[in-house]
């Protein structure tokens, strides 16, 4: 284990959020049994007091998640000298089979977090507390992640130990115990430009209906996902190559070093916040029409569809921007 | 979106009046909080700034160096394997390496020793050396040489400059022939080999063809004794990380307490908020940001204080933990390496657990029911 | 017409525990808008209580409270039966209280150690509003009760009447329909106490309700009390003319 500042403190903290985010789900538990929003006993009213300590738990763990992703992928960049054949976090995270399960896990629970964040606020803005029992539900589902992500990170960090001088033979045996790869798995940049393209255009189209007509909701929100995950699978494949201006460098990780201009943040915070509310809008998507919701819900989905697309639209121009002026061509 | 903005505004003006009213509890609150933030910073920026000088320095070191080990300790290289590795494809140039430690009695300290190309009779010395032999340039050292003979006579050519300190504080420079005769070091052996190499790939290539050859010889890379030291002073960094989880505990309960612990008055208070119209939402605000000021405030005032210990004292309050028995102990001065990064580290180690610590007690404090103000 | 309607109301604290007690048993009552109702009653009657379930400040254990002739900002349009405001939850019942109530408390609970002026303006801090805007009402207030030169005084230096006054300025800053006061003459001597009711004059002269708990006789006797309802025990014992 590497008793790296960095890797304890991600590592506390995990623990940490954990455990708050486990309080919040017993409080869940509860409020799920013996929730009655017409009842003014006691009861009610200390559930109704405890839901705003879940909230509380939620919006520091969105904060924290988003945090600690960038905290993570540093360290691992910070790590990468440690370990033979590793060139950045790319090669540190693949040092043992945990490195990037957690990093995937800590996106997942950014986005659960956000989720549930929005879902809080459109229930809170109803009288009777609509969305309550999806709300929890939803709790129930996240805690045990966010747990699970301490678990899998705490394996990641105590599986790492540096290649360091060993008492006898110096190079010899630290150099073949493994064979770490650098690279990292990159589809064909050309097909996966076309698919990037398709379904940035894709949501627009469906979120200016969406926006517009408040129809085809279920399939805006899709599109968003599609375009999530198309967005990852892209920057690895050919958007890494014009940052880096080389037809080989797919690391998704470098540009969030000084020497390309930070733009790695501008990228990820911009795909990662139109992530969050393209799920945020399909998951209102059922109550839309009940109750109180009428008021709430829909002019709720248009803000979040419209910062969707506007967020998507910027990483796209952000692309486009780099396709333009990088000072590498790839034969299109 | 204006709305939410203005209540921001006003809700924070409130709760810096409210910080400023209780004065006493919250500098204590805020003196404690800061301590804790300096002296892990301090921690980690020494450790950062030293790991990047280390880094500076092995920048020069060999490619590869080889060692021969008799039994598992290190012993000398005999010159033979010098000719041999250099006929090895791949290697540019073969240097042995005459250096060592010399136990200077007279001063208690241990002096590192190597040798340039350098007259007979004269020696190079760190400005440390300087410093414990109160020795300076065209001064004669007399150091007592193993072979019990005349001690050698030597004279001060020159005092390496304040700057290389970290590195260089203890070094005596001197001559092979001078060498030789201090340390009655056998001709026809070095310390150990310094190899220049053609192609950084073939390192670890050549390094098996050494041992092939010498199966004594212990072959160590630049890149094993980087990620060594790196190593090392992580694992340095953390076990002092680790010792002082024990005062961030303690800190943590501590801001517990004092978050749990809401007087008479201030629960009086809070009563008095929510009975003329504040929501459990709103004193939740007003907590973040009292929260939010101190955090910020011990953060602010922690890292320039730490700052200002690495950086411009040189860390004085870690020199007993990291001198041991040091006599020898280099006088320097770190550059400055603070970036980010350690920012958001230090962050997650002091700001983030204090903010969890508090959730929890400022939701209790914001949930005192309204109509308790009605009954005081 | 701005009526509180409360039908079979009760509130109990400590369920089930030795130290169940029921604070107010079985009340149906009606305020009337723009009138004077005086809630009369030894200590432990319930009438405490009774106010912080009308004003909105605490939900009943059972029964109904309905207030009509005010609109929230959540409702398409004024409901004329008016708004069941029972299970709302804390953030809807406190926008429909910073709108529609003004409490002046026992003990005028205002807050050490910060000025009169910003003391009045407190209720107005967490409701978004311009901090100019709810000032300069503020200062009006104070003009209003003769006490603007106290403005950036700390309260300390107040005397009872005058802390009365800004107690009753800050009940008014977000301009309630309804005024509720808890023993405003407690604390006070004859001739502040009979200052305090024609201040109450003006108030429902303006077109205010105002309801107010009280054993001291200038107040229930007083000619503006529009009507009495005795409690004891959390039951009304007996209720005056009805209007």
């Amino acid at each position: 284990m590497i008793l790296h500042p960095a890797v304890l403190s991600l590592m506390t903290m995990s623990l940490l959020v954990g455990i708050m985010v486990l309080l919040a789900g017993a409080v869940g538990v509860r409020i799920l049994i013996s929730w009655n929003i017409k009842s003014g006993s006691e009861l009610q009213l200390s559930l109704e007091r405890q839901t705003y300590l879940v909230s509380t738990i939620l919006a520091y763990t969105f904060v924290f998640q988003i945090l600690s992703l960038f905290l993570y992928i540093y360290t691992a960049d910070n790590l990468h000298g440690l370990f033979v054949g590793a060139m950045c976090a790319v090669g540190t995270l693949n040092v043992n089979e945990y490195g990037y399960p957690v990093l995937m896990l800590k996106v997942l629970n950014f986005l659960l977090a956000g989720t549930w964040l929005i879902v809080n606020y459109a229930d809170t803005q109803g009288f009777d507390y609509p969305l309550i029992r999806a709300k929890y539900a939803l709790l129930l589902l996240i805690a045990p992640l966010v747990l699970f992500e301490a678990y899998e990170q705490y394996q990641y960090f105590s599986g790492l130990h540096a290649d360091i001088i060993t008492s006898c033979c110096g190079a010899l045996f630290s150099q073949d115990t493994r064979n770490i790869s650098g690279d990292i798995a990159a589809l064909p940049a050309r097909p996966m430009a076309i698919v990037f393209f398709a379904a940035m255009a894709a949501t627009f189209a469906s979120g200016l209906v969406f926006y517009r007509k408040g129809r085809g909701g279920w399939f805006f929100s899709a599109a968003s996902m599609v375009a999530f995950l198309v967005g990852v699978a892209s920057l690895i494949s050919f958007i890494s190559l014009y940052i880096y201006e080389l037809p080989t460098h797919h690391c998704p990780f470098c540009c969030l070093q000084k020497e390309y201009g930070y733009i790695g943040y501008a990228l990820y915070a911009t795909l990662l916040g139109g992530a969050v509310t393209g799920l945020g809008a399909g998951v209102l998507m059922p109550w839309r029409n009940r109750g109180s919701m009428v008021r709430v819900i829909p002019k709720l989905q248009r803000t979040l569809t419209l910062a969707t697309v506007i967020l998507y639209l910027l990483f796209t121009l952000i692309v486009l921007y780099r396709m333009k002026f990088s000072a590498l061509t790839l034969g299109w | 979106m204006n709305k939410a903005i203005e209540r921001h505004k006003n809700i924070l003006e409130f709760s810096l009046s409210s910080l400023l009213r209780r004065k006493t509890k919250n500098a204590s609150l805020l003196a404690i909080y800061t301590l804790i933030v300096f002296a892990i910073a301090s921690l980690l920026f020494f450790l950062s700034a030293l790991k990047r000088e280390s880094i500076l320095i092995l920048k020069d070191a060999p490619d590869m160096v080889v060692q021969r080990m008799v039994a598992g300790r290190q012993d000398l290289v005999p010159l033979v394997y010098a000719k041999e590795i250099a006929s090895l494809r791949g290697v540019r140039k073969v240097t042995p390496r005459l250096w060592g430690y010399y136990y200077d009695a007279p001063s208690g300290g241990n002096l590192t020793v190597m040798t340039a190309a350098m007259p007979a009779g004269f020696i190079k010395i760190g400005s440390g050396v300087s410093r414990l032999r109160r020795a300076t340039v065209a001064d004669v050292i007399v150091l007592q040489s193993y072979d019990n003979e005349v001690p050698l006579m030597l004279e001060i050519k020159e005092v390496l400059p304040y700057e290389s300190e970290l590195a260089a504080a203890d070094l005596v420079i001197m001559s092979d022939l001078d060498f030789r005769k201090l340390f009655k070091f056998p001709q026809g052996h070095a310390t150990d080999l310094a190899l220049t190499v053609a192609n950084s790939r073939e390192l670890s290539t050549l390094a098996e063809k050494i041992v092939d050859r010498y199966p004594d010889a212990r072959p160590i890379l630049k890149s094993e004794m980087l990620r060594t030291y790196d190593s090392i002073f992580d694992w340095r960094g953390g076990m002092m990380l680790v010792m002082m989880i024990a005062a961030v505990l303690s800190f943590i309960i501590f801001a517990w307490d004092r978050a749990t612990g809401l007087s008479a008055e201030e629960r009086k208070e809070i009563g008095i908020l929510k009975s003329i119209g504040w929501e459990t939402s709103d004193v939740l605000l007003l907590k973040f940001w009292e929260g939010a000021v101190i955090s910020l405030s011990a953060f602010f005032f922690g890292v320039i204080a730490a700052y200002v210990h690495v950086y411009f004292f040189s860390a004085p309050l870690f020199q007993p933990v990291l001198k041991g028995w040091s006599v020898l102990y280099p006088q320097f001065k770190l550059v400055p390496a603070v970036d980010a990064y350690q920012l958001g580290v230090l962050f997650f180690l002091t700001v983030a657990p204090y903010t969890f610590a508090t959730i929890i007690p400022c939701w209790r404090a914001a949930t005192i029911d309204p109509d308790a103000a009605m009954r005081s | 017409m701005n009526m509180i309607s409360l039908t079979n109301i009760t509130k109990s604290f400590h369920v089930g525990k030795a130290s169940h007690f029921v604070a107010v048993n079985d009340v149906s009552l009606d305020i009337a808008p723009a009138k004077v109702t005086i809630l009369k009653g030894p200590s432990g009657s319930g009438k405490t209580t009774l106010m912080t379930l009308i004003g909105c400040m605490a939900r009943p254990t059972s029964g109904r409270i309905v207030l009509s002739g005010m609109r929230a900002a959540w409702m398409t349009s004024e409901d004329p039966s008016g708004v069941e405001i029972t299970s709302l939850p804390e953030r809807f019942l406190n926008d429909i209280r910073r709108r529609t109530f003004g409490f002046v408390f026992q003990q005028f609970n205002l807050l050490k150690g910060i000025s009169v002026l910003e003391n009045v303006m407190l209720p107005a801090y967490p409701t978004g509003e311009d901090h100019h805007v709810f000032a300069a009402r503020a200062g009006e207030l104070l003009e209003q009760f003769s006490i603007a030169r106290h403005a950036k005084s700390p309260v300390e230096w107040l005397s009872g009447g005058e802390l009365q006054r800004v107690a009753i300025a800050r009940a008014l800053i977000n301009d309630p329909a309804v005024i509720i006061a808890d023993e405003p003459t407690a604390h006070l001597d004859t001739a502040l106490s009979r200052e305090f009711m024609t201040i109450v004059g003006t108030l429902k002269q303006a077109g205010r309700t105002i309801l107010i708990a009280s054993h001291d006789p200038i107040v229930y006797d007083s000619p503006l009390a529009d009507r009495v309802v005795e409690m004891r025990d959390g039951v009304i014992t007996s209720s005056g003319p009805k209007l």
